[in-house]
């Protein structure tokens, strides 16, 4: 790995080095490196690109990591993964991608996860976009994912992408069982001309199973940004979808939110606000001796966080 | 230290002048001063004034000597004001600690922040990284805003109102947190307060009615009048 590559590793994964444990990395769109332990088989797939992560059942405490990282302008990266988590499992997965484009044509990645969780499994699974590089080649990731939760199964997916993705469209499919529960934070930035467009289908097909979709996001200078969520109870079953937006700058951001009860004891929930940030917050922080300028960051960070 | 010199405010009433302020002189120089009067006699316009959110029409304001009327707020922040909002302010993401940090404009630790929840009387450990969102209640939140002007430590502390919205069981205590801070603070405190168990603490008492001062005292000079005296005073009460 080269210095940019190593910068890259870090934003996305906060790794220093190779992580110790289970890992896959991919570099430029080739393998460069795995390790399978004891509990964790990581297999290469032999029709398409990508991997199948195992997950013996009863593993616990445990962690994943399957960095992406592009540092090659021009290249189009499309991945497929797929987990499976075995029943009883407790574990964290980082995957996480970060481009370094600075060239002048687009580089993109396209990774497309499916999930599934066994019987009482749990999973953590984070995962990071960055981008970076002087080139005027544009930044593009598109990340697919979709979760299949088994009985009593819980997972909670984290999502950040603060900076440097000109282009993203992020799509998450989850059908839940009886019990299980999905839980998704999403925190995103954009700036310049970017645009950022998630679509979340959630289906709670499950007895008692339940979801909370919580995306929070700050859309500055001319960026656009559009958060669609459709989500299903056809169960006796709950959701709650929030979508928490920041405007500044000339930028645009869209809140499509969908919910629908196909069943007596479905209770679902949808919040959106879309609005600046409030003066009498930044006022609050000046009278602590912030500048204008530091209280809006302060307050973003705090937002994002 | 504070000196305000004729200062007026006026805004415009769907076409016709309003005075809100009308050409008050007031000098704080005591540890601490509480100002009263009734609702709309332009108490917190004064207030926000002296944070510098608003400008006045006419008139100068003095700290220290320095004419500070053109000071914008966070100049006037870091020269040594502080402002205890009548409505403290939400924030989404940002936690207790983050804002008792910001206040005390240094990084930290857990212990020191603590210690300025402690003395608002809110248990430390089950404030310190809650968010200070829609799920704090009014009285807690009115805590919060004074554990950050303890934390600031500055010269000159407003508060605005701050009983106001605070149950009677949190105001006995509210009471206490001001008795202590009296003993403690460096520099002064002006405070804006209906409360007679604070103007009872009170160095100077000022009265403001219809955004004129109608008096200032002690507050055995000013309280007599205050509850049932005779002139202005009783009108305003009554």
């Amino acid at each position: 790995m080269d210095a940019i590559q190593m910068n890259l590793l870090e934003q996305v994964a906060g790794l220093h080095e190779i992580p110790a444990g289970a890992y896959n990395l991919r570099i430029n769109g080739k393998a460069e490196g795995r390790n399978s332990s004891a509990n964790i088989d990581i297999v290469p797939k032999e029709d398409k690109p990508g991997i199948d992560i195992i997950v013996k059942p009863g593993t616990k405490k445990e962690s994943v990591h399957i960095p992406v990282l592009l540092s090659q302008t021009g290249l189009h990266d499309l991945v497929y993964n797929d987990f499976f988590i075995g029943d009883d499992c407790d574990i964290t997965i980082v995957a996480g991608c970060g481009i370094h484009n600075d060239g002048s044509k687009t580089t993109s990645h396209e990774g497309i996860h499916s999930f599934h969780l066994g019987k009482n499994a749990r999973l953590k699974y984070v995962e990071k976009h960055y981008g970076k590089g002087d080139g005027m080649g544009d930044n593009v990731m598109n990340p697919t994912t979709i979760c299949e939760l088994d009985e009593n199964s819980y997972m909670e997916m984290e999502t950040v992408q603060i900076r440097g993705i000109d282009s993203t469209k992020r799509v998450t499919k989850a059908k839940i069982g009886d019990g299980a529960t999905l839980i998704i934070k999403e925190s995103i930035m954009t700036h310049g001309k970017q645009f950022a467009e998630t679509d979340f289908a959630v289906d709670l097909d499950g007895e008692n199973s339940s979801t909370h979709v919580t995306s929070r996001s700050v859309a500055r200078d001319k960026s656009r940004q559009l958060f669609i969520s459709h989500v299903n109870g056809n169960n006796k079953c709950a959701g709650h979808t929030e979508c928490d937006a920041i405007i500044m700058d000339d930028a645009s951001v869209s809140a499509v939110p969908e919910i629908s009860a196909n069943h007596l004891e479905a209770s679902l929930i949808h919040e959106a606000a879309i609005g600046k940030i409030a003066g009498e917050q930044l006022t609050k922080l000046m009278t602590l001796g912030l500048t204008e300028k530091e209280a809006e960051e302060e307050i973003i960070n705090g937002f994002l966080k | 230290m504070l000196e305000l010199r004729d200062i007026s405010y006026s805004v415009d009433d769907n076409g016709t002048r309003k005075d809100i302020l009308k050409h008050i002189n007031l000098k704080v120089d005591e540890r601490f001063v509480a100002i009263t009067g009734p609702n709309g006699s332009g108490k917190s316009t004064l207030a926000r004034m002296i944070a510098g959110i608003i400008a006045p029409t006419e008139g100068r304001i003095l700290f220290d000597g320095v004419d500070i009327t053109e000071t914008g707020i966070t100049n006037r922040a870091k020269m040594g004001i502080s402002y205890a909002f009548q409505q403290p302010v939400r924030f989404k993401g940002l936690t207790v600690k983050d804002l008792i940090r910001l206040a005390a404009g240094t990084k930290l630790s857990v212990a020191d922040a603590c210690e300025y929840l402690s003395e608002v009387g809110l248990c430390a450990r089950d404030y310190i990284n809650r968010e200070v969102n829609a799920s704090l209640s009014g009285g807690e939140l009115k805590r919060i805003e004074i554990a950050m002007i303890l934390a600031r430590s500055t010269k000159l502390s407003v508060f605005d109102e701050p009983e106001a919205g605070i149950d009677l069981w949190s105001f006995n205590n509210l009471i206490k947190v001001f008795e202590n801070m009296y003993e403690k603070i460096n520099g002064s405190i002006l405070i804006i307060s209906h409360q007679e168990r604070i103007l009872n603490i009170a160095d100077k008492i000022i009265m403001l009615a219809d955004g004129e001062v109608k008096a200032v005292g002690t507050k055995d000079e000013v309280l007599p009048e205050l509850l049932g005296g005779s002139g202005v005073c009783r009108k305003i009460v009554q």
